[in-house]
């Protein structure tokens, strides 16, 4: 597999705060990233060092293979971190035709990228007069005008309504079945859940996972019970050493799997023990109890 | 380089603001020094013509248009400092950098911008005063025209100067109201500080040290012509005499600060984290 981007132990310190600590990870061509971490956790650092606006305290990060400077990488990467910055004076059409100038493209691009965000009606429209959706779509076609390798999305929904964020979802699902490699650092794990195909989970500045979001922890799931004789259940449970943590919630027995089992084998294990259950349900960990399980750890 | 220029030309031109002062900073001084070289006649009680002063003769006339000239950079200052200003506050020098911009490519092409619009006012006041000067000049020999020309180089390097200044403290405060500030105050501070070695040591050995200062030496690029108009006028008056000329090592000290404002503008965005 090829790599995109490559870090190596990147360190960075804000006076006595460590915003990111010893932190390695390696992007490949044509998957989806994921960065998933609480607020402050270090994403939109790690993003703007790589980006060049942030300078790193320590370690290194490369682009391409390290066959080119940070600077002329960038030419072909397409980014918006935080919120969509544009001069508010100039019309979108205006504010593309810069992007245009930095990175060396071709004008005839703009109407193509502004038609694949739906805003090609707009075009003429002042900057300052565009509503968040619109404004956030804009950054996005800004980000593809040169065709990038790699597309960075920094919270591209934050602060959208449910429309927009549908929108954008979309958005990102077809340019990523062209082939485009995207990084998107989010704190939604619904999001990241949706849309990625790998993850890597930070916290407090360091790397708590990386690798694909579906062998994110090695679980096998876990059961929700209802029965009448709950005391007498929960007590065979927590004896049974295939079984992990038991809990009960509103009459609803949740216990976790240490050991592959399918539901029915539950069921008839259970009836010959003399126990009848009224509810049987078996369940994957969603990746919101991964990611607050991983991060609880620390 | 022409790509820096476009870009910084892009954001100046489609801003509204920044326009109108280009235009003021453009239009004003030379509609003043066109007018003050049109006879006026006061409902013929008076008729008012500078010319009759022999203001607007050559040599002198590139030292008085100069002169007058250069006192409305301040227009063109306040466009400098917003053309930082803004990209703070609008976040876009963020998004230029994401976008392919080096740090570096950054700070060259506002300097670009700067020693653009330096040189096309130099250039139209060079063609406004040869006008005006051939209309009233009592000579007109090649010598004497070309003569003290070297003032039109003074006023080049003074806007390139004192708008590198500008750019400085707009790259240092990022607000363009507390880069203006600065500049008032660094403006009484270098009087200050004159004062402080006067009174430590003397007045002509302060003076010395004083012209090393970033806005005393532009301005004494292009001193006064005051005194040289009234020595046209009274030439025994041998006290009135003072060294107006332009001497290579002023030059040079400007240049220097220009240097260095530029290498401080950029070290100071390589340091920051943005």
């Amino acid at each position: 597999m090829e790599p995109i981007l490559n870090i190596n132990n990147l360190t960075k310190k804000f006076g006595y705060l460590t915003a990111v600590s010893d932190l390695s990870f390696t992007i490949y061509k044509g998957n989806i990233y994921g960065i998933l971490g609480p607020n402050g956790s270090g994403k939109s650092t790690t993003l703007g060092i790589v980006l060049n606006v942030i300078n790193k305290t320590s370690g290194d990060f490369s682009w391409f293979g390290d066959q080119t400077t940070t600077h002329d990488a960038l030419k072909k990467v397409g980014a918006i971190i935080e919120n969509p910055n544009f001069y508010p004076y100039m019309s979108a059409y205006d504010n593309l035709k810069l992007v245009c100038k930095i990175k060396g493209v071709q004008f005839d691009k703009i109407d193509e990228k502004l038609k694949i965000v739906g805003l090609e009606n707009r075009k003429n429209s002042a900057f300052k007069n565009y509503s968040l959706g619109m404004k956030q779509r804009l950054a996005i076609a800004s980000a593809l005008l040169n065709d990038p390798e790699i597309l960075i999305l920094d919270e591209p929904t934050n602060g959208l309504d449910p429309q927009g964020i549908h929108q954008i979802r979309h958005l990102i699902k077809d340019i990523a079945s062209q082939g485009t490699t995207i990084l998107l650092a989010s704190h939604l794990l619904d999001e990241v859940e949706k849309v990625c195909t790998h993850v890597v989970v930070l916290n407090k500045g360091k790397n708590l996972y990386s690798g694909r979001v579906d062998e994110m922890i090695a679980s096998h799931g876990f059961f929700e019970l209802k029965t009448a004789n709950q005391k007498e259940l929960v007590d065979l449970l927590e004896d049974d050493t295939s079984f992990g943590n038991v809990s009960v919630s509103d009459g609803l027995i949740k216990v976790l799997l240490k050991t592959p089992m399918e539901a029915n084998t539950f069921n008839s294990q259970m009836f010959e023990r003399g126990i009848i259950l009224s509810h049987l349900v078996k369940r994957k960990q969603s990746l919101e109890e991964q990611f607050l399980q991983l991060t609880k750890k620390e | 380089m022409r790509r820096l220029l476009e870009i910084e030309l892009q954001k100046l031109w489609l801003n509204k603001t920044s326009k109108v002062l280009i235009f003021i900073s453009f239009i004003l001084p030379f509609t003043v020094i066109v007018l003050s070289s049109i006879k006026i006649n006061f409902f013929g009680f008076f008729t008012l013509e500078l010319g009759e002063l022999g203001i607007f003769n050559f040599p002198v006339i590139w030292h008085i248009t100069t002169f007058f000239a250069a006192q409305f950079k301040f227009f063109f200052a306040i466009v400098v400092v917003s053309m930082i200003g803004n990209e703070f506050s609008n976040k876009t020098i963020k998004q230029n950098l994401i976008d392919g911009l080096s740090k570096k490519e950054f700070i060259l092409s506002k300097f670009y911008t700067i020693v653009f619009f330096s040189f096309l006012a130099t250039l139209l006041l060079a063609l406004i005063s040869l006008f005006i000067g051939l209309y009233y000049s009592s000579y007109d020999e090649f010598n004497i025209i070309i003569k003290e020309t070297d003032y039109l180089l003074a006023y080049f390097f003074k806007l390139v100067g004192f708008f590198s200044f500008c750019l400085f403290l707009a790259m240092l405060v990022k607000r363009s109201a507390f880069a203006l500030a600065f500049l008032f105050i660094d403006f009484i501070l270098e009087w200050i500080l004159l004062g402080i070695i006067a009174w430590k040591s003397d007045l002509a050995f302060a003076s010395k040290i004083q012209n090393f200062f970033p806005l005393k030496s532009m301005y004494n690029l292009i001193e006064q012509p005051f005194q040289r108009i009234a020595m046209t006028k009274f030439p025994n008056k041998e006290d009135l005499s003072y060294d107006f000329v332009l001497h290579w090592y002023e030059l040079l000290i400007v240049i220097i600060w220009t240097i260095l404002f530029i290498i401080f503008s950029y070290r100071l965005l390589k340091r920051r984290d943005l």
